[in-house]
């Protein structure tokens, strides 16, 4: 009998059945529990208040929260690139020509399917990306290899990460972002959610910003 | 209110108060009658057997829960000054009975369990009372035990009808929902752990300058008064019961 | 193991000595007050928190029920995503899994995002008698193995270290002189990640936990706030990850509980840094082979109890060790587990029978207050009710003729006849009122013998009064 024969059949028998349960039965049981559930699920906030709950959400975590009109974006970036000294930026490859600014070398991940090695991805001082979705009530970011994002190793390595945020994409609830992700979760990718940038509390449990992942986040909130 | 004097009220007075406490449960037999009620006694009472439920003797606790229901099971209510004895009552002697594997005993078991309360919360909860005509003026501090608010959920009972008392002067607790460190057996079984805990317990108490430390369990009081006495703080302890039998005619002398 | 096993003890003994530790008392106190009054802010400030809880459990007790539909669920999920996964009896087996994974990459080295699943099985000594070194990543797992000490808290694990001795340590282990260095925290994470970063990027062996695994999807979780898990998950070629067998969840659905229910139970945050999913493999984006590691290793058994099944929901928090007057007092290492406080004491007798478990269910005084704050709503003292009811039973399976002569137990046989016999008990309250004469001085007794001396260490006790409230009622109940 294999492992996977043994470890189940243990299973069964500690819970008293021979075999598996009738899948129908299980369903039936786990929309029971939803059906249950007494906790919110969405949030009542219009568009403008999520947008400043967010930027005071995020901006609890040491997140730069910078809100930019439309027609500003390439502004701002070139603005948050100049000022942090960055000169060597990562980019997705599908991030827009207006927020590729001039002044900076621009790596590109996965221009006609080549992918920049981690030593220049290391070795890069800054990334400009969007994201999936937000989460006003947290503070939260979310990632999930779509557009304007690019793969995970590009939001990871360099060490400062200016991302642009459109108002539209900012949800209340957590379980509002869960069901948003939802289809991404279905189509296997890969879905990180960051709220500040990287924190310890494991001396004396005073928090300390900055261990590994990008020290500064940036967010140009546009809207 | 007539027809709850005419109620068949027994009193359930655990073996540690029996044995150790009789004040608290004289006054909790002061307090009832003041408020008119015609109290019973069951004499073949003994001990709830928590002791040796929370020890891990559960099989020798059952006579005992057999005892209990051949001594209370024809009253309507019974009242204990013990929110641990009637938590154990309640909450467990249904597991027991049912360890037991008697019918019987998980029927005679389930219909009683109800009829069981803690002093302070049948005096707000069941009785509607709040102010039991109690005078005593000193300073006063109250110690919520564990069983009371995590298991049996009374609530602030006791501290309504403190507050209600003439003449006292009540300050609150600091920390007051952290554990004393009695833990029945626990203070014997891990005697250090159950001192470094009681050591937070007396400094707090110490600090709110009370002459009195109150609680609604004497088994908290006798661990928590067991170390201010030992360190001849002149800090004493009383049950609830004691403080709300003091009146201005004959105030509560300690036994 | 990350520093090495705990050491067990009966707790008593080893509460003994973590007692009369000043420095670790105050380490404690402070770090555990400090996350209490976090955690009630963050908890407090959702107005649905218990309905939250209620959700956790509900999603918890209905997976359990039906584990091995949701474990079928998972693998399938995985496997068609291109991951691959396996099974594992108990912790030798998963070792064995292990290693044979990593011998076949060649690697010498492999990073570790922080598990305390792998602790358990001690991956880590496993895989070092195949010369394969794990390295720590998570700043406390890197401090306690660099002490070579175990951990002692299942989400903190230093915070039985404070930040001199901290300083000291990486001066030691990392070659930085004294100048280079302070004891600021800030400095001294400046410092860890300096030292890991050429690691993480040359690394080819990712080894991980997880927090949660979607059955639906096929997503595999990690929760943590430092970024080494996103670096252990993103950049190695191959992946494994060791997963016991409960923390699979239903569906993508259920994230939306968890993920509010664990942030702010156990570092108190409304969310922590980065929340990594990552389902079979992906193409040109992380680790290009994954491995799930199934792992049993005594949880069946657990499930096998309907009342101590729920030991089983538990999202490893840790607010219940913030919480518990015990803990705070004594810290992990006295717990002689991987997992300390109120959740290794139900856990840890039901995964290991040793007589040194059978001593941590009574490490409690009952309180509830690790109930009243456990996410997942596990009535930690229903289940420690349940552990000291077996190990008692199980004393006297062991012990078999020779259990009657323990102190304890020919005590509380006694004692539960006298109680059973009303005429039998007052026969006793009167025999006590004599015998205690020699010791009552002015109403109290100072001074008791044998298993009772404990309490008269610090504490006075009553005498038995001179009436009874019986004798006092029989007699007419008049105060007069």
């Amino acid at each position: 009998m294999s492992s996977r024969e043994v470890v189940l059949r243990r299973v069964r028998q500690a819970l008293g059945r021979d075999g598996a349960p009738d899948a129908d039965d299980v369903v039936r049981g786990e929309a029971a529990v939803a059906a249950a559930a007494a906790y919110s699920r969405s949030g009542d906030l219009g568009p403008e208040a999520r947008a400043d709950l967010f930027a005071e959400r995020a901006g609890e975590y040491r997140v730069t929260i910078r809100r930019v009109a439309a027609a500003a974006v390439t502004e701002a970036i070139t603005a948050e690139l100049t000022d942090r000294g960055a000169r060597a930026v990562a980019a997705p490859a599908d991030l827009p020509e207006a927020w590729r600014v001039p002044g900076v070398r621009w790596e590109t991940d996965g221009r006609d399917g080549v992918l920049l090695g981690t030593e220049t991805l290391d070795g890069c001082d800054a990334v400009v990306t969007g994201c999936a979705l937000a989460i006003a009530e947290t503070g939260t970011i979310v990632f999930d290899a779509g557009a304007l994002q690019g793969r995970r190793l590009l939001t990871l390595l360099p060490d400062l990460h200016v991302c642009v945020v459109a108002q539209e994409q900012i949800v209340q609830t957590v379980p509002e972002a869960v069901a948003a992700s939802l289809a991404a979760a279905r189509k296997g990718a890969p879905i990180t959610w960051v709220s500040g940038p990287s924190a310890t509390s494991d001396i004396e449990l005073e928090r300390v910003e900055g261990v590994h992942g990008p020290r500064t986040l940036v967010v140009l909130l546009v809207g | 209110m007539r027809d709850e004097r005419l109620m068949r009220l027994a009193l359930f007075i655990p073996c540690y108060v029996d044995t150790l406490f009789p004040q608290a449960g004289q006054a909790t037999v002061q307090v009832l009658r003041r408020l008119g009620h015609e109290l019973h006694y069951p004499a073949e009472q003994t001990c709830c057997g928590q002791m040796h439920v929370n020890t891990g003797y559960q099989r020798e606790a059952i006579p005992l829960v057999r005892n209990f229901v051949r001594a209370f099971g024809a009253y309507d209510r019974v009242v204990a000054p013990s929110a641990s004895c009637v938590g154990e009552v309640r909450e467990i002697y249904p597991r027991l009975a049912r360890l037991a594997r008697d019918p019987a005993l998980v029927e005679a078991v389930d219909a009683l369990v109800p009829r069981v309360h803690e002093l302070t919360s049948f005096l707000v909860e069941e009785l509607g009372v709040e102010d039991v005509g109690a005078y005593f003026p000193h300073r006063v501090t109250f110690h919520p035990t564990c069983h009371s608010q995590r298991v049996l959920h009374i609530g602030d009972s006791p501290q309504r009808l403190l507050g209600r008392v003439r003449g006292i002067e009540l300050v609150p607790l600091p920390d007051a929902q952290e554990c004393c460190g009695f833990g029945g057996t626990f203070s014997v079984k891990n005697a250090d752990t159950s001192s470094a805990m009681l050591a937070s317990k007396v400094a707090r108490v110490l600090e709110t300058g009370a002459e009195v430390c109150a609680a609604a369990d004497n088994s908290c009081l006798m661990h928590i008064g067991g170390a201010l006495h030992r360190q001849r703080t002149g800090v004493r302890t009383l049950h609830v019961a004691e403080i709300l039998a003091s009146t201005e005619a004959r105030p509560w002398r300690q036994a | 193991m990350s520093g090495g096993t705990p050491r067990a003890r009966p707790f008593e003994r080893a509460a003994h000595e973590a007692l009369q530790d000043v420095q670790l008392r105050r380490n404690l106190a402070k770090a555990t007050s400090a996350i209490r009054e976090k955690r009630a802010l963050a908890t407090g400030e959702l107005p649905d928190w218990q309905a939250l809880r209620e959700a956790g459990r509900a999603i918890k007790a209905h997976t359990v029920a039906n584990l091995d539909h949701y474990l079928m669920r998972l693998e399938q999920s995985v496997l068609a995503r291109g991951g691959q996964v396996h099974w594992a009896r108990d912790a030798a087996e998963a070792n064995s899994i292990v290693q044979t994974l990593v011998t076949a990459t060649g690697a010498r080295e492999a990073i570790k995002v922080k598990s305390l699943t792998t602790d358990e099985i001690g991956l880590n000594d496993a895989l070092a008698s195949i010369g394969v070194h794990a390295l720590e990543t998570d700043l406390a797992e890197l401090i306690v193995q660099l002490a070579h000490e175990p951990s002692s808290h299942i989400l903190v694990p230093a915070i039985h270290k404070n930040r001199s001795e901290i300083r000291e340590l990486f001066l030691r282990s990392m070659g930085l002189k004294a100048s280079e260095l302070s004891d600021a925290p800030s400095d001294l994470a400046a410092a860890a990640r300096r030292f890991l970063r050429g690691k993480f990027l040359s690394a080819t062996v990712g080894i991980s936990g997880a927090n949660f695994a979607v059955a639906d999807t096929g997503a595999v979780c990690v929760v943590e706030s430092e970024g080494n898990g996103r670096m252990c998950t993103t950049l190695p070629q191959t992946l494994i990850t060791v997963m016991g067998i409960e923390k699979v969840v239903p569906s993508w659905r259920a994230m939306e509980v968890f993920l509010q229910l664990l942030p702010r139970s156990s570092t108190a945050e409304r969310m922590n840094p980065y929340t990594s999913f990552w389902t079979g493999v992906r193409h040109g984006d992380g680790p290009q082979a994954f491995h799930l590691v199934l792992l049993d290793n005594g949880r069946s058994d657990v499930l096998a109890s309907e009342d101590r099944r729920q030991t089983l929901y538990c999202i490893r928090c840790s607010a219940c060790l913030n919480t518990c007057p015990v803990y705070a007092r004594v810290g992990g290492h006295a717990y002689g587990s991987h997992y300390p406080g109120p959740i290794g004491a139900i856990l840890t007798p039901q995964l290991v029978d040793t007589p040194e478990a059978d001593t941590l269910p009574f490490a409690s005084t009952l309180c509830g207050a690790c109930y009243e704050v456990c996410p997942v709503k596990i009535d930690i003292p229903s289940v420690l009710l349940d552990l000291r009811h077996r190990a008692v039973e199980r004393r006297r399976l062991h012990r078999g003729r020779l259990a009657a002569l323990d102190t304890e137990d020919g005590a509380m046989r006694l004692a539960a006849g006298i109680f059973a016999q009303p005429h039998r008990y007052r026969w006793v309250q009167r025999w006590a009122r004599l015998v205690q004469r020699p010791f009552v001085k002015d109403g109290y007794v100072e001074r008791l013998p044998g298993y009772l001396g404990g309490w008269t260490r610090t504490r006075d006790l009553p005498a038995v009064a001179g009436t009874t409230f019986r004798e006092w009622w029989l007699e007419g109940g008049d105060d007069g």
